[in-house]
């Protein structure tokens, strides 16, 4: 097991070195906040010699996913990074990105989607392009985020997968936070994610091919089922890389994390950051006597259903926290939820809290847990009146 | 055509490569005459062959020895560009 000495780190520098210990070959990417100090530190290490990657400045995150497709499916490893507005630009290229089958590893720096402007952190950008056929994984603190980034071009460019995967951190909280991580030795990472290799490179001239072919209604419908199939495949994967990662490491990153969720009547589920706030309330609400528990989503895309059921199968009210509205529907999250969970008894409650970059205070989890929250946890209006 | 695939036997991507892929002969989109290579006056400088959308230029080593005319479109720009009046658009009932 390796035990390196903690250096204080904010998430973005994490990544950024862990981008450098990775050494893609060409990073195409445009700066938005607050994914910026991710690629600013990693370009002042590449500047100084420490990664040998091309960085490309693009004039638009549109730009920077099309690079990365093409320099992807060249054979360089590829890697981007974007927050909100740039992945909203994206989006577009995000899907053929995913159906060209493109291993890119992208950074993300969760950000509210405009109106109104804001800088600051909820999910909305992410979950705009949930349906891509990409894989998603969401950091709680910048160790995960550092080891995520890691693990993702080992999921990217497993020959099961070959998809995009992004490494989303919220944006400020993570991003911009400082705290003790733990980098690994830079020979290790080298050998933990090995050489990029693949069949049909588009720079092999000897073995030409069209990639991104037209797909007229007698292929596209196989096309996106062979691309579904891909997206699923990659949860095996997710939690095979784990596995050699906690070899390593003794750190576990696999799609999902149970917190004191054995015996718990109550359980929460949730992505990002807030799950360090959940896991304290829930700490402190067993000291009390009253059987909390939280499943924390690392996997959002793919997410494992058969498993999110089996762990909460025992649970008679499932508490679903979703960064991010679906206006006039059931919020992403708590919709994913529901469909795991169809046919079992457990209570469902759905809960939308932190929209730009709002706090989830304990005080608020806790009434989120004792079912004393409003549907709309923290906007001013909705004070709960029970 | 060839029969239609499963899902499971798209490769990743779906990528096509040349033996599965019929070579259409667009060689009768041309409306407007042929170009016709005059062999005794072509120097072989590639011009044609570099400029040539449809690669329909046929080569030995690197010498010009035809057009393939089931692919030839009729653009004319290998006519524009050869340096030595080699070749010229006829119309396709005299060639």
């Amino acid at each position: 097991m390796i035990a390196a000495e903690p250096q204080l780190l904010t998430g973005g520098e994490a990544v950024a070195h862990a981008l450098r210990q990775v050494q893609p070959d060409v990073v195409p990417v445009y700066p938005i906040t607050p994914q910026t100090p991710i690629i600013q530190t990693f370009a002042a290490l590449v500047a100084a010699g420490d990664a040998h990657t091309e960085i490309v400045n693009v004039e638009s995150e549109h730009s920077a996913m099309s690079a990365a497709i093409g320099s992807a499916l060249a054979g360089a490893r590829t890697a981007t990074a974007t927050s909100s507005q740039g992945l909203a630009l994206m989006a577009e290229v995000v899907y053929i990105a995913a159906s060209m089958r493109a291993p890119i590893v992208m950074a993300v720096g969760n950000r509210a989607l405009s109106g109104p402007i804001n800088i600051h952190c909820d999910h909305s950008d992410s979950m705009l392009i949930r349906d891509s056929g990409v894989v998603q994984l969401f950091a709680e603190n910048a160790q995960e985020a550092y080891d995520l980034m890691v693990m993702a071009p080992r999921i990217a460019e497993h020959p099961d997968v070959l998809l995009p995967v992004l490494v989303c951190q919220d944006g400020f909280t993570i991003t911009h936070a400082a705290e003790p991580v733990e980098l690994l030795p830079d020979e290790l990472v080298s050998e933990f994610v090995g050489p990029y290799r693949r069949a049909d490179a588009l720079l092999d001239v000897s073995h030409p091919g069209t990639h991104g072919p037209f797909a007229m209604p007698d292929y596209y419908f196989e096309f996106r089922r062979s691309q579904a199939y891909a997206v699923v495949a990659a949860l095996t994967v997710v939690d095979e890389v784990a596995d050699e990662f906690e070899g390593l490491t003794g750190r576990r990153n696999h799609a999902l994390e149970e917190y004191r969720v054995d015996g718990a009547d109550a359980v929460v589920v949730a992505l990002g950051s807030s799950a360090g706030t959940i896991k304290d309330v829930v700490d402190e609400l067993r000291t009390a006597g009253r059987n909390a528990g939280l499943v924390k989503i690392r996997a959002f895309r793919p997410l494992p259903s058969r498993q999110l059921r089996s762990l909460l199968a025992d649970a008679s009210d499932v508490i679903v926290l979703d960064r991010a509205d679906s206006p006039g529907g059931a919020p992403p999250l708590a919709a994913d939820v529901a469909f795991a969970l169809a046919g079992e008894a457990a209570q469902l409650h759905s809960h939308v809290y932190g929209l730009g970059g709002r706090d989830l205070h304990p005080e608020a989890v806790r009434d989120v847990f004792l079912g004393q929250a409003p549907r709309y946890v923290g906007v001013r209006g909705d004070e709960c009146r029970a | 055509m060839p029969e239609l695939m499963r899902w499971e036997d798209l490769g990743p991507g779906g990528v096509v490569t040349p033996s599965e892929s019929p070579r259409p002969k667009t060689g009768d989109w041309r409306t407007s005459g042929r170009p016709e290579l005059r062999l005794d006056g072509c120097i072989s400088c590639l011009l044609c062959w570099l400029y040539c959308p449809d690669s329909a230029f046929v080569l030995e080593g690197t010498t010009i020895v035809g057009i393939d005319y089931d692919v030839c479109k009729g653009c004319e720009l290998c006519v524009e560009v050869c340096p030595a009046g080699a070749l010229e658009m006829v119309e396709e009932a005299e060639a």
